[in-house]
């Protein structure tokens, strides 16, 4: 395995930061639909790519979870996002190639990105 | 059939964390001596009656409440039968389950293996109140993966943590491919 004291080193700077995320600084969830039908339609990369394209940006208020099957299975791979005191936004056959339009127009400003949601396509 | 292997293990160890479990154990062996890819899945989880455990399999089995069907068992079966494999699973109730499964590994069925450590980087990071061991086997060079290890290391700190996860990722992707030799098929 690659070396624990690294990982230790690691601790050891995070434990000084006062700032550790707590769930109650947390104002927008992305949920990622990873039941079989998800999964088999591609659900794991386009996930990967949320945690990526959110470190890339430094976005730290939000986090991504995964759920079970939503019912439409033939929409997924699906992700809702759900932003504070706002309506929910339902994203289908999403693919990685569209995680970073959704997290620059829609998480950073605010503008759900109509053409991917069901919506527009369902 | 799922795309990849790397599918099938996120999808089957879903099956763990569903049953509650506590640690979930993953074990992958590449085997070219005896052409074979198993993987085994043991769970310390509620478990199942025996006539459960031989039901399961069959599509029309599950315990969703929202419809009749439930795919993951069948289709990795499926695959393992259609690559000259062989599947068997093991359960007690409130002891926990065991799936072994096998593929042929020059079979021209068999999926490749694909994405393997992000199946396991998923897992880890989407389950933080569940315990992992891997054991990743490729012709007998070997790599474990233990969570217990890595949370004792970082404690009070959590494996979601942005930095902690960089690193179980980026700890994932070395060694496997590592193992693999750089390719993975």
């Amino acid at each position: 395995m690659k070396s624990l004291a690294e990982l230790a080193a690691i601790r050891a700077r995070m434990i000084e930061q006062v700032n550790l995320r707590k769930d109650d600084n947390v104002d927008t969830r992305i949920v990622v639909g990873m039941a079989t039908c998800g999964i088999a339609a591609g659900a794991r990369p386009v996930m990967l790519e949320f945690i990526e394209e959110l470190k890339r940006r430094g976005i730290e208020n939000v986090t991504v979870a995964q759920t079970g099957c939503i019912g439409m299975c033939r929409l997924e791979p699906m992700v809702e996002v759900y932003v504070k005191d706002q309506e929910k936004v339902t994203y289908i056959h999403m693919t990685p190639e569209k995680v970073a339009r959704v997290v620059g127009e829609h998480i950073v400003n605010g503008k759900p990105v109509d053409e991917f949601t069901i919506g527009a396509q369902g | 059939m799922m795309r990849e292997l790397a599918d099938n293990i996120l999808d089957i160890a879903q099956n763990s964390i569903s049953a509650k479990a506590s640690l979930v154990e993953i074990d992958i062996t590449v085997s070219h001596a005896s052409n074979s890819v198993s993987l085994v899945f043991r769970d310390d989880g509620c478990g199942m009656s025996a006539e459960m455990a031989q039901a399961v399999s069959d599509p029309f089995t599950t315990t969703r409440k929202t419809r009749k069907v439930g795919l993951g068992l069948p289709l990795l079966k499926m695959t393992a039968q259609a690559t000259g494999g062989d599947f068997a699973i093991e359960s007690e109730i409130g002891k926990g389950t065991t799936v072994s499964v096998s593929f042929g590994l020059d079979h021209i069925d068999r999926p490749p293996m694909g994405d393997v450590p992000g199946s396991l980087f998923t897992l880890v990071l989407m389950n933080p109140g569940t315990d992992f061991l891997f054991v990743y086997d490729y012709d007998g060079a070997d790599f474990t993966f233990d969570t217990r290890v890595i949370r004792e290391t970082v404690a009070p700190i959590p494996l979601d943590n942005p930095e902690i996860s960089a690193w179980i990722k980026d700890c994932l992707y070395q060694e496997i491919t590592e193992l693999h030799g750089g390719l993975f098929s």
